[in-house]
């Protein structure tokens, strides 16, 4: 992927190629400023790729771009709207309004404990959880993979916890293929099963690393407690850090 | 009803209190000032025949009212200046649309719209009157030039400066550009188009008068320069307040409006 500018071209992503199991949760980190989020908006539909292709059920992405659910650093709510409305959003603009897919968002607003919340409007709720209504509407066009892109870095510490806590759980219970972009990388092992490094500008896939902490681990918090945990923490730091420095 | 603590109920007195003292205060500067004025003028302090007095005034007032014209002139002022007021305004939001809607147009118009922000309106009231005529359209013509081209500018650059990360959602979901503009850039630039009306009921009197003073057989800005010429400066000094009353009230019914159309929707996020 090369940025165009009138002062000249800056190779942003080189040799980029992964892919992504359905159902799995892949986390993305680098220095910043390597393009990270690029290779979200590529994978989105947003930026076409100088060259290369993005295939969802090998079908080229742009055919397939109602299929993606993007959820940004800020919640980006409406702050005009309740938070029922901003949950419909996605299917209005879509004319996909129905009953049967009102059921439907009814039914996930209830199962997160949100539906008590329908009529408030954003500034009336937490940080935490404004980014779970923003989860549900992304979920409610039912896209196949979901991109996040910083999506806790906005909170503050305790809430970031809780936040990843509450969104890894909604993903895996919906079952949503995910890609996250993060700079933090204990929020990147306590939720993937599989972190890709990518190098300084113009980025390539450092290194990819399978994390495997435990079968069992339901939660990223539960996941922090693994004593392997620092392990992989390490791997990845070292990663990041050495030839960056260089 | 829930019962506060006495803590509470004494901070509730507090500010109303406040609130009060603010307001006595301001009305009483205003009274004051009026009871100078007519002392001032009685004892010979100041000329009435230069300032006028406000018994001086309420007799103009009288005499304009027996004549029955009073109100007359009031209703084509006011109904002048409303019309402006809205024609401007929504021309200005139509035009802010289309440019948003094409970049392009926008970059070729920019510097056009700089130079007719700074051009003094008035100037082209010549070229109007002999255009459109000796008559109210003229006036109406003058009010919405001199607003509609601060209308445009603040308004498209409330239209940019909608989240660009809400635009990105949007297209995510498959939206059109009219899509965006319906769901989101309307209703997040509604601070803004509010905040421009304000601007606009100002501006819209000044073209109003000042279209008056140029063409008008009736209207407060008749007035004005009518009792300019005959000597009659009362008639001007009870116009100008006539003036002042009605510009307020405009202002508070556009500032009630914004009141009920941004509950939820604060600037902030």
């Amino acid at each position: 992927m090369n940025y165009h500018t009138i002062k000249g071209e800056t190779e942003a992503l080189k040799d980029i190629s992964f892919n992504v199991d359905p159902g799995e949760f892949v986390s993305i980190v680098g220095p910043s400023g390597c393009g990270k989020s690029t290779i979200l908006n590529i994978i989105a539909g947003l930026l076409t790729p100088s060259n290369g292709e993005v295939l969802v059920d090998n079908t080229p992405i742009n055919k397939s771009l109602l299929k993606i659910g993007y959820m940004f650093q800020k919640d980006q709510l409406f702050q005009w709207l309740s938070v029922l409305d901003n949950v419909l959003l996605g299917l209005k603009v879509q004319n996909r309004i129905t009953n049967n897919t009102k059921d439907k968002i009814k039914e996930l607003l209830i199962t997160y404990d949100l539906w008590d919340f329908r009529d408030y409007y954003p500034n009336q709720l937490s940080g935490g959880m404004r980014q779970r209504v923003a989860l549900i509407r992304t979920l409610a066009i039912d896209p196949t993979i979901l991109l996040l892109d910083e999506p806790f870095s906005a909170l503050d510490y305790q809430s970031r916890l809780n936040a990843s806590d509450e969104i890894y759980k909604i993903i895996k219970n919906e079952n949503k293929t995910a890609i996250m972009v993060t700079h933090d990388i204990a929020e990147a092992i306590s939720m993937s099963n599989r972190v890709l490094v990518l190098s300084m500008r113009p980025a390539f896939i450092k290194k990819e690393i399978q994390i495997d902490l435990c079968e069992k681990c339901e939660s990223p918090l539960k996941s922090r407690e693994n004593p392997n945990f620092s392990f992989f923490f390490n791997t990845i730091w070292k990663e990041m850090d050495l030839s960056d420095k260089l | 009803m829930t019962n506060y603590s006495l803590e509470h109920q004494n901070y509730v007195d507090k500010v109303q209190k406040e609130k009060r003292k603010v307001i006595i205060t301001r009305l009483l500067i205003l009274i004051a000032l009026f009871v100078f004025w007519e002392v001032a003028g009685n004892v010979g302090l100041i000329d009435p025949f230069l300032t006028s007095t406000p018994s001086r005034m309420y007799k103009s007032l009288l005499k304009i009212y027996s004549e029955g014209t009073l109100f007359k002139h009031i209703l084509v002022t006011c109904g002048e200046t409303i019309l402006g007021f809205l024609l401007s305004t929504i021309l200005g939001t139509i035009i802010a649309i289309l440019l948003w809607m094409s970049d392009f147009a926008s970059k070729v118009l920019d510097p056009y719209l700089v130079v007719l922000n700074a051009l003094p309106k008035v100037a082209l009231a010549p070229i109007i009157i002999f255009w459109v005529g000796n008559g109210i359209s003229a006036i109406i013509f003058i009010a919405i030039l001199i607003s509609i081209v601060v209308t445009v500018i603040n308004i498209l650059n409330g239209f940019k400066e909608v989240d660009l990360d809400k635009i990105k959602l949007l297209k995510t979901f498959g939206a059109s550009k009219l899509q965006i503009l319906y769901y989101l850039i309307i209703p997040a630039t509604i601070p803004t188009i509010i905040s421009s009306l304000k601007i606009n009921v100002g501006l819209s009197w000044v073209g109003v008068i000042m279209g008056e003073f140029l063409v008008a057989k009736e209207g407060l800005g008749f007035l004005i320069i009518f009792g300019g010429q005959i000597s009659q400066l009362d008639m001007v000094m009870m116009s100008i307040i006539i003036l002042c009353i009605l510009a307020f009230l405009m202002y508070e019914i556009v500032a009630i409006l914004e009141k009920k159309l941004i509950k939820h929707n604060s600037l902030k996020n």
